[in-house]
């Protein structure tokens, strides 16, 4: 069918009858798709990159840094396109049917329910690749309102009568439970009652949003609350994007290490080259390359070495428990977070 | 149903066809979506149902869900009746633009307008800045809520109510006037009674519309399990935790409490045409 547009307008030029302008245009763009069409025939590849939502401005410059260096390295370029939104919701339409090629979630606890619900990932997926499949990760941090009038400096002073703490819920925004479980950290390093001290915060809490954004939004353009739980690399976009003389960012003694976590949907892949393609595009966020990208884009990376040093030296130390301190996701997800569990305890008086 | 109505002649043909087609879409549209969540509830059974919705936070969401969707329905059937005669008996400059206005809260996406009334009313938003020091909260309580379901009920009042006060003569409340009564009287025996089925169905669409609300409430509500947590959000909060079934029984639920309303609706409606008289 190409061929023959093709054909119809060479005639047409060809015939002398093509004179205006605008028909010259379409003659270039109908000459531009031909010059394309045998790359195209050779092997024409798709990705989808299931995500959440921080993610997006990331992946829009990762898949062109890829691109770049996929062709490079002499293969046809892959036409990768993108879908964000809740982590949770984005995990269910995976489940649901989504044909996601790969999968870059808040969670791992989110592509666990995938791997056992639809067994198109095998269960050990988090051992495909290093770091526990997490390329950047992040932490939980503060941000409170310029100058820190409430004089903010760590968990405890967040539970204190009259301040107020906005975090999403830990039920719809995979986030939040990052927020939950640094909180629960801090309490325990600091031999106070966990439940007890956690509930303290929450009852602090005036909104509970939905979705990390959402109580980004609620904190800096709304105005409610004193300081916002927030994912670090959230924390210094919103510096970023709002301006540095409205907020600050508070570090906390003792925070957690949050994984977002990146892995192939086995099942889902149909065929070599795209296979090829797919298990490429995940490993090469370890590249250098991609670990400035992501550390330009406020992740905390493991390799520094081509990245912006003002990049690498922009987050400060601190304690950073893991996941793995709580016995890991398929234990910690149906005890805090699961229907009846410790978050639901808090509102359960 | 009597066999007799799908044969029932008519000066246009086409009837089988078009029922044909009207009943498919139907059905995909609206009754097996409807079938598959009931067919859900048979498989889980009512026992287990019932133990899944039998929880404290439920019922208060349930509560909440309800309770806002009848007071938000309640105030737009009263200002949306006066909204709607203002509309039809009233010149005035500007009546045209009101008119096309009513209809916005359809046009505009629920969540773009949850956003914008938070964003109102928020301490630091235009009426906000004055309510909160008058120690009147808005966002992130119930009133929030009410705020948004009288934003997305209204144009279902008013425009169910307005074609029917258009038909209604003046010439009716000048005999009344006539013939001796007050104001208030010819209001109360005349104009309300004529009123009355349209103003229940306006009710009963704006109330349906308001339970089930999930978009412009969510970012209002504050959404505080127990006190401002809605009925819609606790379904996605257990499909966020991968429990289907308990995010069926929480709908149904909803179902089952939404038919026993609006059966009660029209039932009243059904009476009062009786008592009128009009069909």
């Amino acid at each position: 069918m190409a061929g023959n547009f093709h054909v119809a307008l060479r005639k047409a030029l060809e015939g002398g009858h093509l004179r205006t302008g605008l028909m010259t245009a379409v003659a270039a763009l109908g000459l531009t798709f031909a010059g394309t069409a045998p790359a195209a025939a050779q092997e024409s590849v798709e990705i989808l990159n299931v995500s959440y939502d921080p993610t997006r401005e990331f992946y829009r410059e990762y898949n062109e840094l890829f691109n770049a260096w996929w062709t490079a390295q002499g293969n046809a370029p892959v036409t990768i396109q993108q879908s964000h939104g809740g982590a949770g919701a984005q995990a269910r339409a995976v489940i649901d049917g989504l044909e996601a090629t790969v999968v870059t979630l808040a969670l791992s606890a989110d592509i666990d329910q995938i791997a056992e619900r639809t067994g198109r990932i095998p269960a050990d997926w988090q051992s495909r690749l290093p770091h526990n499949s997490a390329p950047y990760t992040s932490t939980i941090v503060f941000l409170v309102r310029e100058g820190n009038p409430r004089g903010i400096e760590d968990w405890d002073d967040l539970v204190a009568e009259g301040v107020q703490v906005i975090t999403p819920n830990p039920k719809t925004s995979g986030g939040a439970r990052w927020n939950f479980l640094a909180v629960w950290a801090y309490a325990e390093r600091n031999g106070l009652d966990p439940a007890e001290f956690v509930g303290a915060l929450y009852r602090n809490v005036p909104v509970l949003d939905t979705g990390a954004r959402g109580s980004t939004t609620t904190f800096t353009q709304r105005g409610i609350g004193d300081v916002l739980l927030a994912w670090e690399n959230e924390a210094f976009l919103a510096l970023a994007e709002l301006g540095e003389d409205a907020f600050d960012i508070v570090v906390p003694s003792v925070s957690i290490l949050a994984e977002p976590p990146v892995t192939l949907v086995d099942g889902n892949i149909t065929s070599d080259v795209q296979r090829a393609a797919a298990e490429a595009y995940l490993q090469h966020l370890y590249s250098a390359q991609a670990q400035a990208l992501a550390l330009r884009h406020y992740y905390r990376a493991w390799d520094t070495s081509l990245a912006d040093p003002e990049d690498a030296a922009r987050f400060p130390d601190l304690e950073l428990v893991t996941i793995a301190d709580f016995g890991g996701w398929p234990v910690v997800q149906p005890e805090y977070f699961g229907e009846g569990g410790i978050f639901d305890q808090i509102y359960e008086e | 149903m009597r066999a007799g109505i799908l044969r029932s002649p008519s000066p246009l043909p086409g009837f089988g066809l078009s029922f044909g087609i009207m009943m498919t879409m139907l059905s995909i549209a609206v009754l097996l979506p409807i079938a598959a969540l009931l067919g859900r509830g048979l498989i889980i059974g009512p026992a287990d149902l019932w133990d899944m919705v039998n929880s404290r936070r439920i019922w208060a969401a349930l509560s909440l869900s309800f309770r806002a969707a009848l007071i938000a329905s309640l105030f737009n059937l009263v200002f949306g009746l006066m909204l709607a005669w203002v509309l039809v008996r009233y010149r005035f400059w500007g009546r045209r633009f009101i008119d096309a206005a009513v209809d916005l809260p359809f046009a505009l996406p629920t969540a773009v307008a949850g956003i914008a009334l938070t964003a109102l009313y928020a301490p630091n938003g235009v009426f906000g800045q004055t309510l909160v020091p008058l120690g009147i909260q808005v966002a992130y309580t119930e009133v929030g809520i009410w705020v948004a379901l009288v934003f997305i009920g209204l144009p279902f009042v008013v425009r169910t109510v307005q074609p029917v006060i258009e038909e209604l003569e003046p010439d009716l409340e000048e005999v009344s006037a006539t013939l001796g009564a007050h104001r208030a009287y010819t209001l109360r025996r005349v104009i309300l009674p004529t009123l009355t089925p349209a103003l229940l169905t306006g009710f009963a669409l704006a109330l349906a519309r308001s339970v089930g609300e999930y978009g412009s409430v969510i970012f209002i509500a504050g959404n505080i399990p127990g006190v401002t947590e809605i009925a819609p959000l606790l379904i996605v909060i257990r499909l966020e935790e991968y429990n289907y079934d308990a995010a069926a029984a929480i709908g149904i639920a909803m179902l089952v409490i939404s038919f026993a309303m609006l059966l009660a609706i029209y039932a009243i409606q059904i009476w009062s045409r009786r008592r009128i008289g009009l069909v």
